[in-house]
């Protein structure tokens, strides 16, 4: 009886702490909704989160701050309140955002698979009414299409990123041997360096994407750049043969040691601070490293003396074309829910226009937009890779930013697998057919 | 303070706070994801109910599978390794040189936070300039294994800092245990001219049972559920060779966006945890605890 009274009083002293804390939580919305709309009447605030931190990205961290200050100048009245995380920090919390309807009003946004559950889940603003001609022409070409779901564009694209494979020159001269323009004269010269006992390629595979590069190269260098795509979005086959010999490619590298030892288990990071201190020859890196191999205070002048890049070699016979790049964009979004979607797609649009003012001078990093590179005072592997994308006659996405998030993780593991050497060619190609026809 | 305990509704009020944290804390996400693996839910846009279809999912998936085996094999070794920190534990508690300072140095990896250990062991393994590596090399091994890449060996070589990461632990529990035990019984077994040995098999470790089936419980459970160094040093990587249970699921939620799957794996590694729990605890029950 003693025991019953007493499970029955902590049972309702447990309910009433409950509705007590239910108000309690009501109570406190309510009054932030209060604050919210007592703000709004002298001034408005958009909240602005990205993941340019101070700590991993000083330059790019202090360009947002200025942008957001000429910004407040120009619009009196208008607040620009960032948050600012970490990139996996960034990218989790902001899924857990979305699910309670309390997204930012600006963020930062990438294409394909990452975009598309956003985009379908009604969580973005579409930018349709504010691109006119004269601003949708600034974008370069494929950027602004990168962000469109369906026909309508998410995102407005801020920066572009393309590969390329960087050597250092000093290594290549000691033992005698040139640039690559060819996939066999790439064989040859990993074929040299090793018997010289020099590492030929660093490649931090358990990050899984940078061997991805590696194979969507080659794929586009034997099958051409449409295969891929075509394949993606279900028009043709992964199981295409052109697709089948890009992956006996990567075998036949890995075979013949032409990658740092023990790749999957090792980090980008680890394989760029080999590259970086002389340790490997090659390289296979993104734009986004540029900064980081010229202005970089901290990296020796030794290494930016030596470092030069080139365009993933052709193969022979193969259908793709020197020109032909693999890369990124990266831009912003707004939110559909946000309570003031036009002052944040006006600051959408004024963030991208003045970032691609300034952002390769002062960042390094290559604006989505179309610019004039003349004027400006570049390091030379700066210029020389923008002189590349310039001409560029193709840009084919990374996997993961073409394929949805269940096929790109398939691939991602793949891609490990391929490089480890556990499974044929065959078997690859048959394991992404799969999964992007389950995912249809 | 007795007049205390007897009210009812001060005991109620005492034990609230507690209650209540682990309540909205603990129970409810458990229930939550139970649900949500109901679910098909991206974990962006809208659910849709689709009723049991993922739990019968995850019992075919064979990516599941392997992941909990790797779980329940980190379970056999961590349970197996505790018989050498008893044994470790035992020499401490014996009055040798030293056993302070020794206690001290096992106990300092309990004090690295899981990251940092993953980074030490990171490069340790190194396969090009990794102490390992480079200690094999000087002793004539022309070609030692890149042990983070190997699908073969990579499930081991993470093994060994995670047991290495908790044996510090362990061994201070047993070496509490162990000093709780009178010195006067001990003392009496030598008089009556028992063996060291036989000190330690037939009157130490059976005082300390009680002790050793809770270290148990922990070691299982904590394998089961273990995340930490894994996801730091190889994320499940390559290809699946070292995903466990709770990675799994963190990949299938958060990369894959299928969070009403990962939720359902997640709630499937609750009830095989819970499940095993309750055996061990079957397994190891006796009727007869031994008092000092």
């Amino acid at each position: 009886m003693n025991t019953k009274k007493a499970f029955s009083t902590i049972f309702v002293v447990l309910v009433a702490l409950f509705l007590l804390a239910g108000c309690g939580s009501n109570g406190d919305s309510a009054s932030k909704n209060d604050g919210a709309s007592s703000d709004s009447d002298d001034s408005t605030v958009i909240n602005f989160m990205h993941q340019w931190t101070e700590g991993s990205s000083a330059k790019q961290n202090k360009l947002v701050n200025d942008i957001i200050s000429a910004f407040e100048k120009e619009n009196p009245g208008v607040k620009v309140e960032q948050e600012v995380l970490s990139a996996e920090q960034y990218k989790d919390k902001l899924k857990v955002l979305a699910a309670s309807n309390e997204l930012p009003d600006v963020g930062q946004a990438w294409p394909g698979g990452w975009l598309k559950p956003y985009a379908e889940g009604n969580k973005f603003a579409s930018f349709d009414d504010i691109l006119d001609d004269e601003f949708r022409n600034k974008f370069a070409g494929g950027t602004l299409e990168s962000f469109e779901v369906e026909g309508k564009t998410y995102g407005l694209p801020e920066e572009i990123n393309i590969t390329g494979i960087f050597y250092n020159k000093a290594i290549f001269e000691e033992n005698g041997v040139e640039v690559p323009t060819t996939l066999a004269e790439l064989k040859n010269v990993a074929t040299v360096l090793k018997d010289n006992g020099v590492t030929p390629i660093a490649l931090g595979n358990k990050d899984r994407w940078t061997g991805s590069i590696w194979y969507m190269y080659l794929a586009d260098r034997i099958a051409g750049p449409d295969t891929i795509e075509n394949a993606v979005n279900r028009t043709g086959t992964f199981e295409d043969p052109g697709l089948i010999e890009a992956a006996a490619q990567i075998q036949e590298l890995v075979g013949q040691g032409a990658f740092i030892k023990g790749t999957n288990g090792m980090t980008n990071l680890e394989a760029e601070n080999m590259f970086m201190n002389g340790l490997t020859a090659m390289y296979l890196t993104a734009s986004w490293s540029l900064p980081n191999f010229t202005t970089n205070e901290d990296t020796p002048q030794e290494f930016k003396d030596n470092v030069g890049y080139f365009k993933f070699p052709t193969v022979e016979g193969g259908k793709g074309d020197i020109d032909s790049f693999v890369g990124g964009t990266a831009g912003v979004f707004v939110a559909e829910k946000s309570e003031v979607k036009e002052e944040a797609k006006q600051f959408a649009k004024f963030f991208v226009e003045k970032l691609a003012e300034s952002s390769l001078q002062d960042a390094g990093i290559i604006p989505a937009m179309k610019l004039d590179t003349e004027s400006l005072d570049l390091p030379p592997l700066v210029s020389q890779m923008l002189g590349d994308l310039a001409n560029a006659s193709d840009i084919t996405l990374f996997a993961d930013n073409i394929m949805t998030a269940q096929p790109a993780q398939v691939h991602l593991d793949m891609i490990q697998s391929l490089f480890g050497g556990n499974v044929t060619p065959e078997e690859f190609v048959e394991a992404h057919e799969e999964a992007l026809s389950n995912n249809e | 303070m007795k007049k205390v305990m007897s009210n009812k509704l001060m005991i109620a009020l005492y034990i609230l706070p507690a209650l209540l944290l682990i309540g909205v804390l603990i129970y409810v996400p458990l229930v939550l994801t139970g649900y949500y693996g109901l679910m098909k839910w991206d974990g962006i846009g809208d659910m849709t109910f689709i009723g049991l279809e993922n739990y019968m999912e995850a019992i075919k998936d064979e990516d599941f599978w392997s992941s909990a085996s790797h779980s329940f094999l980190l379970a056999v070794f961590s349970t197996l390794s505790l018989a050498i920190y008893l044994i470790i534990s035992l020499i401490l508690a014996s009055k040798i040189k030293g056993s302070d300072i020794l206690r001290k140095i096992y106990l300092i990896p309990m004090l690295l936070s899981s990251v940092a250990i993953a980074q030490l062991w990171i490069k340790v393994y190194n396969p090009i300039n990794g102490m390992l590596n480079s200690l094999l090399m000087t002793l004539g091994v022309d070609n030692p294994p890149a042990w983070l890449a190997e699908p073969d060996i990579v499930l081991y070589a993470i093994f060994i800092p995670i047991l290495w990461q908790y044996a510090g632990f362990y061994i201070l529990i047993y070496y509490a245990a162990l000093k709780n035990i009178p010195e006067t019984l001990i003392e009496a077994a030598r008089i009556d001219g028992a063996t060291a040995w036989q000190i330690a098999y037939k009157i130490k470790l059976p005082l300390i049972m009680g002790v050793v089936k809770v270290t148990i419980v922990l070691a299982i459970v904590g394998s089961l559920k273990y995340f930490d160094l894994i996801f730091v040093m190889t994320g499940g990587g390559p290809n699946g060779a070292s995903e466990v249970m709770a990675s799994y699921m963190y990949k299938l939620a958060f990369a894959s966006y299928d969070f009403g799957y990962g939720s359902a794996i997640g709630f499937l590694l609750l009830v095989i945890t819970l499940i095993v729990t309750v055996i061990i605890q079957k397994l190891t029950e006796s009727k007869d605890e031994l008092q000092y």
